[in-house]
């Protein structure tokens, strides 16, 4: 069973988002979309400062059998990159909600994190998956 | 025996499995607007036995004893055993090495190739080849667009002396994908591109140089692939397999190299069968390897350490992303590619060499007794490697029509082609052409000329 964290949001799309203390949105992908997509060989990553909007394609992942592209949880400002998994791709299997983040974003709307998926609706979903 | 295997009743039986009335209906999501009518051009089919003969009848239209054409297809020397191997059936029925398993062969073949390819365009990688050298072009384009990330441009600088159907091939493949291609133009008076491009050059994605270009003059490659980096720009080196072996590789140019190199493979042991089928070659720095269409074969070790090779970085490649595949023409010319194979090694550096020597020494004797002829100059009086345009006292398609009659192509006559070059005959002179072909040449272009000359 993958694990899943409480103090995040999800996409069904498998991203999670967490907002930080200091209001920024970090983003990367759930330990079952790791574990689906098998060993990760790159990640493209979008460019710092760059606006996006909630659901708009701003990253790439992509496995030994395929690659995915990664949505914008909510829209905002990219204000950084997990510079790591340009050397290290594999550390997003090691530990997608820690080390292996992918970006983070300064939100357009403190809020909007609440529209996306609960860790219940997320669990029901992959659960939905594996049968 | 029909080669489709099933029955109108199987197809019955199939269309029924999946709920569907009739095959038309399989096509219900494509606008009936964008769907074929009939193909009124196309004519009958006609018996095995007309067919030989109509085709016999159009290869001889091909036959002619001294050809001096290139201006992109070049006529060269083809050891016996390069196609002797290649129609051997492991090669010549070998389908796409999905499984590695049962294609070492293949793969390995690919691999040498592309090996080949970057150690004479001094580039990081190579890809199995696509289709020819216009349609690698037109893929190096649209990869560029998507890999330059210092800017978000869409818009590509071309080298004004580009061959004419290698613009319009990428026009016709790039225009609907939202590039914009803009012409640099080239010196009327030296062929090549001017000496200031920095203004051309602001703001676009991607410049695309041509080494040799189509006159067969030599850039000033070093000057433009400096000037584009400072611009910001990615550069495309259109470049001349042979030639590669006495002048700069992409790879070398300027401070930094150029960004993707792609050509034409015919050169390489492909013969000139009616413009085709040929080979595109395609490589790139090791960075932009990930935006590159088509496959990649690896080196890798199998479960025992051995080493084994493998299709790979095709996560990107349609099978897989679908539309959004980084290009949907990934099919390489495998046979072509084969044959490529076996010329270069066979040749080896010092042959290759040999070759692109003889073709240039061959060129410049052309040119100087061409040149001995009253009214015939040198258009350009730069470097170049083996074809070179030459200024004659007459309409240069008259000459071209004239020779032909007695048995000699001498060239690509250029009004057709660049605006204000009536009077320009492309010639080109290969390692094939001895000192009396050329002498052959120049005594039938003096008398043409003459003849053309009464005649006015």
């Amino acid at each position: 069973m993958a694990e899943t964290r409480d103090n995040v949001r999800y996409l069904a799309s498998h991203e999670w988002a967490r907002l930080e203390d200091d209001g920024t949105v970090t983003v990367g992908i759930s330990d079952h979309a790791q574990d689906a997509l098998g060993d990760v060989v790159f990640v493209e990553l979008p460019e710092t400062g760059r606006s996006v909007q909630a659901g708009e394609e701003v990253a790439v992942v992509e496995s030994v059998k395929a690659a995915s592209d990664i949505y914008a949880p909510v829209a905002g400002t990219v204000i950084g990159v997990n510079d790591v998994l340009d050397a290290a791709p594999e550390t997003v299997n090691d530990a997608p909600f820690d080390e292996g983040w992918f970006f983070k974003l300064q939100p357009a709307d403190d809020n909007a994190l609440n529209e996306l998926l609960t860790p219940e609706d997320y669990r029901a979903l992959c659960a939905a998956d594996d049968h | 025996m029909p080669f489709i295997p099933h029955t109108a009743s199987d197809e019955q039986e199939m269309l029924g499995a999946i709920g569907v009335p009739n095959i038309d209906a399989l096509f219900d999501e494509i606008p009936k607007n964008l769907r074929a009518a009939t193909l009124s051009e196309v004519p009958a089919g006609i018996s095995e036995m007309a067919l030989q003969r109509l085709m016999n009848q159009r290869a001889r239209l091909d036959e002619v004893a001294l050809s001096f054409l290139g201006a992109g297809a070049y006529e060269h020397h083809i050891p016996a055993a390069v196609w002797d191997l290649v129609g051997r059936g492991e090669f010549m029925t070998a389908y796409t090495p999905y499984q590695a398993e049962a294609s070492q062969g293949t793969l390995q073949l690919i691999y040498e190739f592309q090996t080949m390819m970057t150690r004479l365009t001094a580039m990081d990688v190579a890809n199995a080849s696509v289709y020819d050298g216009a349609t690698a072009l037109a893929e190096a384009m649209l990869m560029a667009v998507r890999a330059n990330k210092s800017n978000k441009s869409n818009r590509v600088v071309v080298a004004g002396n580009l061959n004419p159907n290698y613009h319009a091939v990428c026009h016709t493949i790039v225009k609907n994908q939202g590039l914009i291609l803009d012409v640099l133009a080239h010196d009327p008076a030296t062929g090549c591109l001017p000496g200031a491009v920095e203004a051309a050059l602001e703001g676009a994605a991607a410049l695309v140089i041509s080494y040799p270009n189509f006159f067969g003059g030599l850039d000033d490659v070093d000057y433009l692939t400096d000037s584009a980096a400072s611009a910001g720009a990615l550069v495309i080196g259109v470049v001349n397999p042979t030639a590669l072996a006495l002048i700069k590789p992409p790879g070398e140019w300027g401070t930094r190299g150029a960004d993707i190199a792609v050509g034409e493979g015919q050169p390489l042991g492909i013969p000139l069968a009616s413009g085709g089928p040929y080979l595109g070659f395609m490589c790139c720095r090791q960075q932009f390897v990930r935006q590159m269409p088509g496959r990649i074969i690896g080196r890798t070790v199998d479960q025992t350490g051995k080493p084994g090779y493998t299709l790979t970085l095709q996560a990107r490649e349609q099978h897989i992303r679908r539309g959004k595949a980084t290009s949907n023409i990934c099919t390489n010319q495998g046979l072509l590619v084969t044959a490529a194979t076996i010329y270069m090694s066979l040749l080896g550096n010092e042959g290759l060499r040999q070759v692109a020597l003889t073709a240039h020494s061959g060129t410049n004797a052309l040119t100087n007794l061409a040149c001995q002829i009253d009214g015939v100059t040198a258009r350009f009086s730069g470097p170049v490697f083996h074809e070179r345009v030459l200024s004659l006292p007459v309409d240069a398609s008259l000459v071209v029509e004239k020779m032909a009659a007695h048995g000699v192509l001498p060239g690509l006559a250029l009004g057709d082609w660049v605006t204000g070059m009536d009077d320009c005959l492309l010639v080109n002179v290969t390692e094939t052409k001895t000192a009396a072909d050329i002498a052959c040449f120049a005594r039938l272009l003096a008398e043409v000329i003459e003849e053309v000359k009464a005649t006015c």
